[in-house]
This record gives structure tokens, sequence and C-alpha cells, in this order.
């Protein structure tokens, strides 16, 4: 320890001794430390950017289907049983944390009129306001409507773009009346572009409404019998609507009126309503897991399964986004990995060359070291502890400026930028490591010298 | 006993295929307390003589006893550890650290000793040695601010500052004018007079080993004399090495 506090000391002050050669040998560490400081913020700036685009695609969507029913060893497919409520939807939200919203869905079908006008739009979808945040759609017009709005059953509906230049042209739709199913809904709000998905669909032939008035007020949503359509799980709860009008009622039945003796067996609530599908979006895409193991954990108790028996609704992810996002960052940050190695390197060679320099230049001196009792090891460890030294300082002036850099990226071009903790800890040890590795040869030639020829040296 | 005893040293240098015998068997012996000259034209071997003596080299054969210890076998490192704790080396070229002072150029030597010197004895050690030479009031100047003799006295200073058994000093007047060489020569006789530091002078000038006690010739690599010049009660005597076999092959 005291030999090591002798070293440095002796280290520190032949720095000193010599103030603008430490000052040029440290500029490439600097320099490249900046570099690695400010690629990494900018580039973690942007790279959160992309994720977040990639994400409003949809790739930290979670999608929640009731389970399929099967009898006689058929089975009827994924919706063929109606396992999702609306108080599933709102216990995943409230018991979840890893779930960021969530919105229960109704599919509805049929023609939209307005005017001499008539379309048929790809999905008429009941939903929530928070349907608007998880698929990150905001309204370009208007409003979406409201939690209130669900509530009431409002007929109030949001169209997307191409439904808008269908029936609308070059009108404002906001706030007039179109017609679906001999309904009138008021339009509220019209979507932004959103184009075609994936699967060549277009997203943007859209209507939402609130799921309550999709679900009450339209006669024949979910289009056909549960058989043959996995999105007619709706099919029996339309057969009860149907009788009942326009309004939802108390008197809504799902299942069949049971026995006193089961009632007292199996205490079931009545459930209210059923949804097609409940819409997760996640925090971020990687608690995609953590949440649909919070999911299933909560549907499973609200739905009372037993230890063993199987899970009445299914939960899927978008894998294929998942992974494109994956790979994105992937090759983002790879891409940013290698500049900044290079940078490092080239400051490290720099710091070589300098150290090479300098144990020649002090040849005398560390004959003179030598002849007065310093062994090899003491003139190793005094220039690598030197060149750790420099690297150390260069990497702290670095860190700053780097800093700096980003601040100022930030201030004069908008991008966005992320203080990077990760960057600073790898920085300086990145540093340290330079400082060893590039310092080591010189360092070791200095320490192989030998004392009669170095005092010799001219 | 003898400080310093060779034994039959022979150090031939193999150059390619040529094999050079620079000495070609010395054997000698200086006593503590002594002061003595080495002499010798360039080329005679004086300075290889010197390396050896002064731990810097070692030997081809032939026996070393430094203290009571044989050297001439050691390690890098050991003799490394011996030059720090019994040597001290005064140099023609003074050999100071540039743009660092006195009073820390003296204290360097401390930093690789295993004695633990705190930074506070070696500090009171260095001004104390640097009053010794006469340099009380330049502790603090950078050796380019002091004149060669100054920088030479600040050297001894430095040698002296682990309290070494021997001091070798090769041409210490070497870049000095006669004036000044007068002086360090006078500090160095003084040094051993008055401390009893055993002293030893490498030199080609007759003049400088003049002021020794005792010089010791060094003519092709073999001891040509050891007379004890000014007649002092030595304790050693430089043995006429035998030269069996050895023909006078210059280097």
């Amino acid at each position: 320890m005291r030999m090591f506090y002798k070293t440095l000391r002796t280290a520190i002050h032949a720095m000193r001794r010599n103030v603008m050669r430490s000052i040029l040998t440290t500029l490439g560490i600097i320099i490249g430390i900046a570099a690695v400081i400010a690629i990494m913020e900018i580039g973690q700036g942007s790279s959160s950017a992309i994720q977040a685009r990639i994400a409003s695609m949809g790739a930290n969507t979670l999608m929640v289907f009731p389970g399929q029913a099967a009898s006689g060893g058929i089975s009827w497919g994924v919706g063929s049983v109606m396992s999702l409520t609306p108080l599933d939807a709102e216990t995943i939200a409230k018991d979840c944390p890893d779930a960021a919203y969530v919105a229960p869905t109704v599919r509805g079908k049929g023609q939209v009129i307005y005017g001499n006008r008539n379309w048929v739009p790809m999905q008429t979808t009941g939903t929530t306001p928070e349907f608007m945040h998880i698929r990150e759609w905001p309204v370009s017009e208007g409003d979406f409507f409201t939690d209130r709005d669900v509530r009431n059953s409002s007929k109030v509906c949001v169209i997307g773009q191409t439904l808008k230049r269908e029936l609308f042209g070059d009108e404002a739709p906001v706030g007039k009346e179109l017609r679906v199913q001999n309904v009138s809904f008021r339009v509220v709000g019209v979507l932004e572009r959103k184009g075609a998905n994936m699967m060549g669909m277009d997203q943007d032939d859209i209507l939402l409404a609130p799921w309550t008035t999709v679900k009450y007020r339209l006669s024949g949503s979910g289009s056909s019998a549960a058989p043959s359509s996995s999105g007619s799980s709706s099919a029996a709860s339309n057969a009860v609507n149907s009788l009942n009008g326009l309004y939802p009622s108390s008197s809504v039945k799902l299942y069949a009126d049971i026995s006193a003796i089961q009632a007292a067996d199996t205490p079931m609530p009545v459930r209210f309503a059923n949804v097609d599908q409940i819409i997760v979006a996640t925090r971020s895409s990687s608690a995609i897991p953590s949440a649909m193991k919070e999911i299933t954990q909560v549907l499973r108790e609200r739905h009372r399964l037993k230890g063993d028996d199987p899970d009445d609704f299914q939960i899927r992810d978008m894998t294929e986004m998942t992974n494109t996002l994956t790979a994105t960052t992937g090759m983002v940050t790879m891409l940013l990995l290698c500049v900044a190695m290079i940078s490092l390197v080239v400051g490290g060679v720099g710091i070589m060359n300098i150290m090479l320099v300098s144990v020649t230049e002090r040849t005398r001196e560390i004959g003179l070291r030598m002849a007065v009792g310093a062994r090899g090891m003491d003139i190793l460890f005094q220039f690598l502890i030197e060149s750790v030294l420099l690297c150390l300082v260069g990497g702290s002036l670095g860190i700053l400026i780097g800093r700096g850099a980003s601040m100022l990226v930030t201030k004069l071009a908008g991008w966005p930028v992320q203080a990077s903790v990760t960057a600073i800890i790898l920085a300086v040890s990145v540093s340290v490591v330079v400082g060893v590795v590039f310092g080591f040869y010189p360092a070791w030639k200095a320490s192989r010298l030998d004392p009669i020829e170095a005092l010799r040296y001219e | 006993m003898d400080l310093i005893r060779l034994n039959n040293i022979v150090k031939t240098y193999y150059l390619g295929e040529v094999d050079v015998p620079v000495l070609k068997g010395v054997s000698l012996a200086i006593g503590r307390g002594e002061m003595v000259a080495l002499m010798g034209v360039s080329g005679s071997g004086k300075s290889t003589l010197m390396n050896i003596l002064g731990c810097l080299d070692t030997p081809t054969s032939g026996e070393f006893w430094l203290d009571g210890q044989e050297v001439s076998k050691l390690s890098r490192d050991q003799r490394a550890g011996v030059r720090n704790r019994m040597l001290g080396f005064v140099f023609q070229s003074f050999n100071l650290l540039p743009r660092t002072s006195a009073l820390e150029n003296v204290m360097m030597p401390l930093n690789y000793s295993r004695n633990g010197w705190s930074d506070r004895e070696a500090r009171a050690r260095a001004v104390k040695l640097l009053e010794l030479v006469g340099l009380g009031d330049r502790m603090h100047h950078y050796s380019s601010q002091l004149s060669g003799g100054q920088q030479q006295r600040v050297a001894i200073a430095r040698a002296l500052v682990n309290e070494p058994s021997v001091l070798f000093a090769d041409e210490p007047t070497g870049n000095l004018d006669s004036k000044t060489s007068e002086e360090v020569l006078r500090m160095f006789q003084k040094l051993n007079a008055e401390e009893g530091i055993t002293i030893l002078l490498v030199t080609h000038d007759a003049a400088v080993a003049g002021h020794a006690k005792r010089t010791i010739h060094i003519r092709d690599g073999m001891i040509a004399n050891g007379l004890h010049e000014e007649g002092t009660a030595g304790a050693g005597e430089a043995v006429q090495a035998d030269a069996a076999g050895k023909t006078g092959v210059k280097p």
C-alpha cells in the first residue's frame, strides 16, 4: 500500500513535470470517451424513439381472447366460449402492474350510411378510450369518446381516415350524424392516418364506438353463429339483445338460470356481459412476459379455475413485432458499440505512442532510478500507473465534454437524448482498461531496460 | 573484514562470433573507510569493473563479496535491492531529474527503499544532506537553476541519502571546470574523512586520482598496481591478477 502510494506520487509528479505532453497524451482518450458518451446518449435517445415508434405499431400489445369450447371431441376454436367480461378488463387494469392500458373490445359489423353514401367498414369496434393509448393512435380532428360515453352507451363514434374519405369526401365529419344499421351515431373525432398493417389490411377503414353502444344498440353485432367464426362470441348475447331492443337492461342474462342447489354450490356472480377480446398495452416491450403471467393469474382467479383446470382464455403477443423490436434495438446498440470501440482503440494507440516516446525520452531517468535501486516492477508500475492515470483523467474530461456535446445537440438539433449511467460507468472502466492494455507495452519496455545502457543513453 | 573483495573476476562480452574479454581476472580488496581511485585509460576495462562493483552488471566468472555477501550471482531485482541498501552513485552527467526540486531529487531513492522511511524522515534526511553539501539554501531550486558544481553536489547528497556502504563516483568531475572540480573533490575528501564514507572514484585523470588515498591502475583488463600512494594504514591490498593464458587483446 505504502509502495503503491509512493509509486502513485512518482507518477503524478512525472505527469506534472511535463504538462503539455500529458495533455497531448490524454487528448486521444478525451476525444474517444467524449465520442462514446455523446454517441451513446444520442444513440440511446434515438433508439428509444425508434422503440416507441415500433411500439406504436403494437409491439407491446397483448390480446386476451376467450377460450375454446369443445363438444364430443370437436373443438370450436378460439372465442367459442364467452368467458371474458368487462370486469375482467377492469381487474387487469387494477391488479396487473405491468399492464399500462387495458381496453375491452366488442366487434360489430354493418353498413354505415351518411347522406347518399354508404360504406361497409372493415372493422366496427366497440371499446373504451384506452384504445387510443394502446394503439398509440391519436385523433386528428375532434376528440375521442369518453368513459362517460361508455357508461351511458352514448351514440357517438370516431372514424378512420378511409371511412371519412368514403363517406364525407371533403366535408368536415365532426359533429355529423351517420347511421349504422339504423342507429344514428354522432361523429366526435377522426383518427389519424395509420395506413395498412403488416398483413396489408387497411387500418384506417374503421369505426370506433363505446363498447356498450356496439354491444347493446347495434343489432347484429357479432355476425354469425359461434362455431363458424372465431369472432362471433357475442352471438348468443345478440340473441338476447335483439329481443330486448336498444337499451341494456338488468334482464339481460348470458346463462340459463341455475337451480337453487346449483346456486348454493357455486356462488358465481352473474356476469353482466361478455366482450370479444381484451387488449392490453404493457409498460414496455420487455414487460410482456411478466404481464402475461400477471394476466393469467388474475383471470384464473376471477374465473375461479382450480389448480389443473385449463385456462378458459388465451393471451397472444405480437411475437413478430417484438422480435423486430429486439433485433432493431440490438443492431443499433451493436453499431454504437462498434463506433465507440474504434474511437477508444484509436485513443489507446495514441496513449501507447506517446508513452513509448516518453519512455525513450526518459531512458536516462529510468537508468538512474534503476541504479538507485528501483526494481523492474517498480518501473513497470510507475509507467503503468502513469498511463492509467492519464486515461482516467482523460476519461473524466471526456465524460464532461461528451455530456456537453449531447446537451448541445439536444439544444440545437432537437434530437432525443437520454443520459446514460451505463455509458459513464462503461467509459470509466474502459479508459482504465485502455490505460492498462496500451500502457503495458511501454511500461514493460521501460522495466526491461539495462541500467548501464540506459544511463549511457544520449 | 574487507568491504569489497573481488576474486579473479572475468568479464567477457560475446559480440556475435568474437569473444571480447574485457576483464581478465581481477582480484582486489577495499576496506571500510577507504578512498580509492580506479584509474585507467579508456578501453582499459575500468568502466566494466565499475559496473560490476556497482552491482549494475554481473561478472562472467569470479566472486564478488560486498560487505560479507556474495553478490555476483544475484538476480536483477536482488541486485537492485543491494544497490538501494548499500550503494550510492555519482555520475559524470549528474543525472538529476528535470523540473524537479533539489530536495525531491535527493529524496527520490528512498521511494524504492524497503526500510520504510516515512515522508517526514525522508525529508529531514534530505534536508540534512543538502546542508552537508552546502546547498541548504537551494533546496527548492530546480536542477536547471543550479550550476554544474551545485548539481553535482545535489547528486552527491542523493547518493548518500540511503546511507550507503560505498559511494561510487564515475568521472564525477568530467563535466566540471577545474575550480568546481576541486570543490567537488574536496567534498569527497571531507565526506571520507569526517563521515567515514568509503569512496571509489573512477577516473582517467591523474590529478583527480591524486585526491584519493590509494590508486588502483587498470590496464588491459588487469590490475597494474595497487600502491598505497598516501601510505594510509589501508586495510586492503590490490592483488596482481593472474593473467594466465591471456593475450593482451584490447576490447
